[in-house]
């Protein structure tokens, strides 16, 4: 496949980035790249809206409140990733399904993170994005393929615009990089999602790729799930930094941090993220502040780890209840709507359920189907060799 | 041809002089005088006039056209969107260049040296060799990868490593080593071409040898579609015994027949030129012929493409084998210093040797 693109693209630097932002917000550089004093909260755990003074803004990081309608269809969200996650945890209790890191706890970061996104953009996610990639609007049995142990990743990336879901860390953020990078080439204004996580962001290939998409001023989001833990290992062995989204400025880039269980603010703080990164104003890296309210996987016993009042203390800053109280005291979700939501969750539960308890027959010759877009000589000998062994185990039947 | 010019606005006097002479190359018809290292950047140059998603990055490679000048003059003709330097960092050129080919573009990537390139093994191995088989064929990877690798330019530590059997090992990617003037254009023109990642091994030490070569014909041959991969060439037809070669050790190959032939013995040297997918075919009828065979490489021999080859060539003519198929590598230690580099490299009288050790009956 050949694009023949049109390089009459930008140049890979604003003119005058100071300025650019002098313009804009009215503060110096340095000031838009550090993150505000505070991270940025909305809504507060029992629901009630903060007051502008509360919401730790400050000049240069103040944000528009989201739309009813944005909040209302993102609440929606929200319940089927809540429910999405639980019914994918209950198949792996019964033996449907081989492995789930459940974004339990997380399900407004993952709903955010997709919903912000316009239909030519792409989402990069890690493996325990899955809510996130449905949100983008990925068929739920497709997402979770690999999950349920198959050889490959499921959809189609090019379809949705979605990375493929990959267990060694970081390196898709690189792939989002590139992506923009292509895009940029081109004169398209697409805005790339590269999500990962806080024990991520140790990794060789975060600060590459940090520094890659700031160099070339590139249009990528790189969206921090800070939960806490990688594995069992605490944040306070990742990082001494100030927060992780002080790890932009050493770059170059702008960083923020906002509270990963507020909808409302991760909705604002990504929106007006992807708008600037589409107006050309380059990278930015956005930490939010969640917690992994379940184990790493099912294999996994956080009771090993970590105490039981940490797990209550997160458990009283649930983004669903925030939502939904918040929400109510608006008078924009009634019963009736909450039963619709409801149902929508129930639906695609039923999907998961019966989409996974179908048996998928496996085919021993696509092991060698894939490899090669040319296939090697070697390669249809060893088929050969399988097929005649199927063959005969065929006959002998 | 007109000179962009570039995006800060100074193309350099010496910039400008190597795209004018790369213009004169290209204009050149009939054989001509050209080095590996001109015949390898006439084949990106060509790539990238007929497609504009092919694009060239690494480090160096645009200002200074590569510390082997092997990209010189491209950013001159084809600007900085498409040959530009990249923050000194492996891992994030090859990550980079994944996401480049999901998004429509034919990346030809260098990794200035084979022992810099280790940064970058995890994304070659993970996602540049498992991304087609992955996504169950949505997505190609089309990346060439190029590696300067091997010995016998007398460099300093970590630059001469001889990394192909890495690279060999990885299900899904294809491995392809130029010998000559013209392979070198051919076959880079056809891993840019290719739909699957390419690792393309390039012996440095070749990187200034010198052929005729007529890159018209070269060219018409490549639009005509002939494929190079999975095709070894006969450098040297013979009949006593096969010398299997490839890459740096083609010239030592056929310097150690011409020396056989003066003695009266017939060495054929077989040029393996890729790696994966391998030529069985032409290999082993050269064996089924000779009856005997020595395979040379310069890595080392434990668990090496020369292993393989020998593993492949006695499962297929172990009753046409009037001896042992024997290996001259290059020994299990450290690539070593220029002082020591000569006693470890394959020389034309240790293949010499491991010819006369084939067992003859006179």
């Amino acid at each position: 496949m050949t694009i023949h693109a049109d390089h009459s693209a930008p140049e890979t630097a604003v003119e005058d980035p100071a300025a650019d932002v002098r313009a804009k917000f009215g503060i110096s550089v340095e000031d838009y790249m550090l993150p505000a004093r505070h991270q940025i909260q909305m809504v507060n755990p029992d629901g009630t809206l903060r007051s502008r003074d509360e919401q730790g803004t400050e000049p240069g990081h103040e944000y528009p409140t989201p739309s009813d309608a944005e909040l209302m269809a993102a609440y929606e969200q929200l319940v089927v990733g809540r429910r999405v996650n639980d019914q994918n945890s209950a198949l792996v209790r019964q033996g449907r399904m081989a492995v789930y890191p459940s974004s339990h706890g997380q399900e407004a970061c993952q709903v955010a993170a997709a919903m912000c996104l316009s239909e030519g953009d792409w989402l990069f996610p890690t493996y325990r994005d899955a809510v996130a990639v449905m949100t983008r609007g990925v068929d739920p049995v497709e997402v979770m393929t690999i999950f349920r142990g198959d050889w490959h990743g499921g959809y189609d990336p090019k379809e949705h615009k979605v990375g493929i879901q990959c267990t060694p860390l970081t390196t898709q953020l690189l792939h989002a990089v590139g992506v923009a990078h292509a895009a940029k080439l081109r004169g398209e204004d697409t805005v790339v999602m590269a999500m990962c996580g806080d024990g991520a962001t140790s990794e060789g290939d975060f600060h590459e790729a940090l520094n890659f998409a700031a160099v070339f001023h590139l249009p990528v989001i790189f969206f921090v799930q800070n939960n806490k833990y990688a594995i069992s290992v605490p944040l306070s062995h990742q990082s001494v930094a100030p927060s992780l989204a002080h790890k932009a400025v050493g770059y170059g880039m702008a960083g923020e941090r906002v509270d990963g269980n507020d909808l409302v603010a991760l909705l604002a703080v990504m929106d007006r993220a992807v708008k600037l990164a589409r107006e050309g104003s380059g990278p930015l890296l956005i930490e939010a502040h969640t917690y992994r309210m379940q184990a790493h996987t099912n294999a996994d016993d956080a009771t090993r780890y970590r105490p039981d009042s940490e797990v209550a203390e997160w458990q009283a800053k649930d983004p669903l209840a925030r939502m939904k109280s918040y929400l109510t005291d608006k008078g924009l979700l009634s019963d009736e709507a909450s039963n619709r939501i409801a149902e929508h969750a129930e639906a695609v539960a039923t999907q998961l359920r019966e989409g996974l308890g179908e048996d998928v027959p496996v085919q021993p010759l696509d092991l060698f189907k894939y490899v090669f877009s040319k296939p090697t000589p070697q390669l249809k000998e060893q088929s050969e060799l399988l097929a005649g062994e199927l063959a005969r185990e065929e006959g002998a039947k | 041809m007109t000179i962009t010019t570039s995006v800060n606005g100074n193309v350099s006097a010496a910039t400008a002089s190597a795209a004018a002479s790369a213009a004169a190359t290209a204009e050149a018809s009939g054989p001509q005088s050209l080095t590996m290292a001109k015949a390898l950047n006439t084949a990106m140059a060509d790539a990238m006039r007929v497609d504009s998603s092919v694009l060239v990055f690494g480090e160096d490679v645009g200002m200074l056209g590569g510390v082997f000048r092997i990209t010189d003059g491209l950013m001159a003709e084809f600007g900085e969107q498409r040959c530009f330097d990249t923050p000194l960092a492996e891992s994030g050129i090859v990550g980079m260049a994944v996401g480049m080919a999901i998004n429509g573009m034919r990346p030809v990537i260098e990794m200035q040296f084979d022992a810099f390139a280790y940064p970058a093994f995890e994304q070659i191995v993970s996602h540049v060799a498992k991304m087609h088989n992955r996504t169950k064929g949505k997505l190609k990877m089309p990346m060439v990868i190029r590696v300067p690798y091997a010995g016998g330019i007398g460099g300093v530590e970590h630059h001469c490593d001889s990394s192909e059997s890495y690279y060999a090992h990885t299900a899904g990617l294809k491995v392809y080593t130029p010998a000559t003037v013209a392979d070198g254009y051919r076959m880079l023109r056809e891993a840019i071409d290719s739909d699957d990642p390419v690792m393309f091994m390039e012996p440095k030490k070749l990187y200034w040898s010198k052929d005729q070569v007529d890159l018209g014909a070269l060219r018409a041959e490549h639009d005509a579609g002939t494929s190079t991969e999975g095709r070894a060439a006969v450098a040297r037809p013979g009949t006593d015994a096969t010398l299997i070669a490839y890459g740096p050790s083609v010239p030592t190959a056929l310097a150690a027949a011409a020396a056989a032939a003066e003695e009266g013995r017939s060495l054929e040297v077989i040029d393996v030129r890729t790696l994966v997918p391998f030529d069985d075919e032409t290999v082993c009828a050269s064996v089924r012929k000779t009856g005997r065979a020595v395979v040379i490489a310069e890595a080392h021999g434990f668990a090496s493409v020369s292993s393989e080859i020998v593993a492949r060539v006695q499962e297929r003519t172990f009753h046409y084998l009037a001896a042992p198929v024997l290996r001259v590598t290059g020994f299990d230690v450290p690539f070593p210093s220029p002082k020591l580099e000569h006693y470890y490299l394959p020389s034309v009288d240790r293949i010499l040797d491991a010819v006369d050790d084939l067992q003859w009956e006179d």
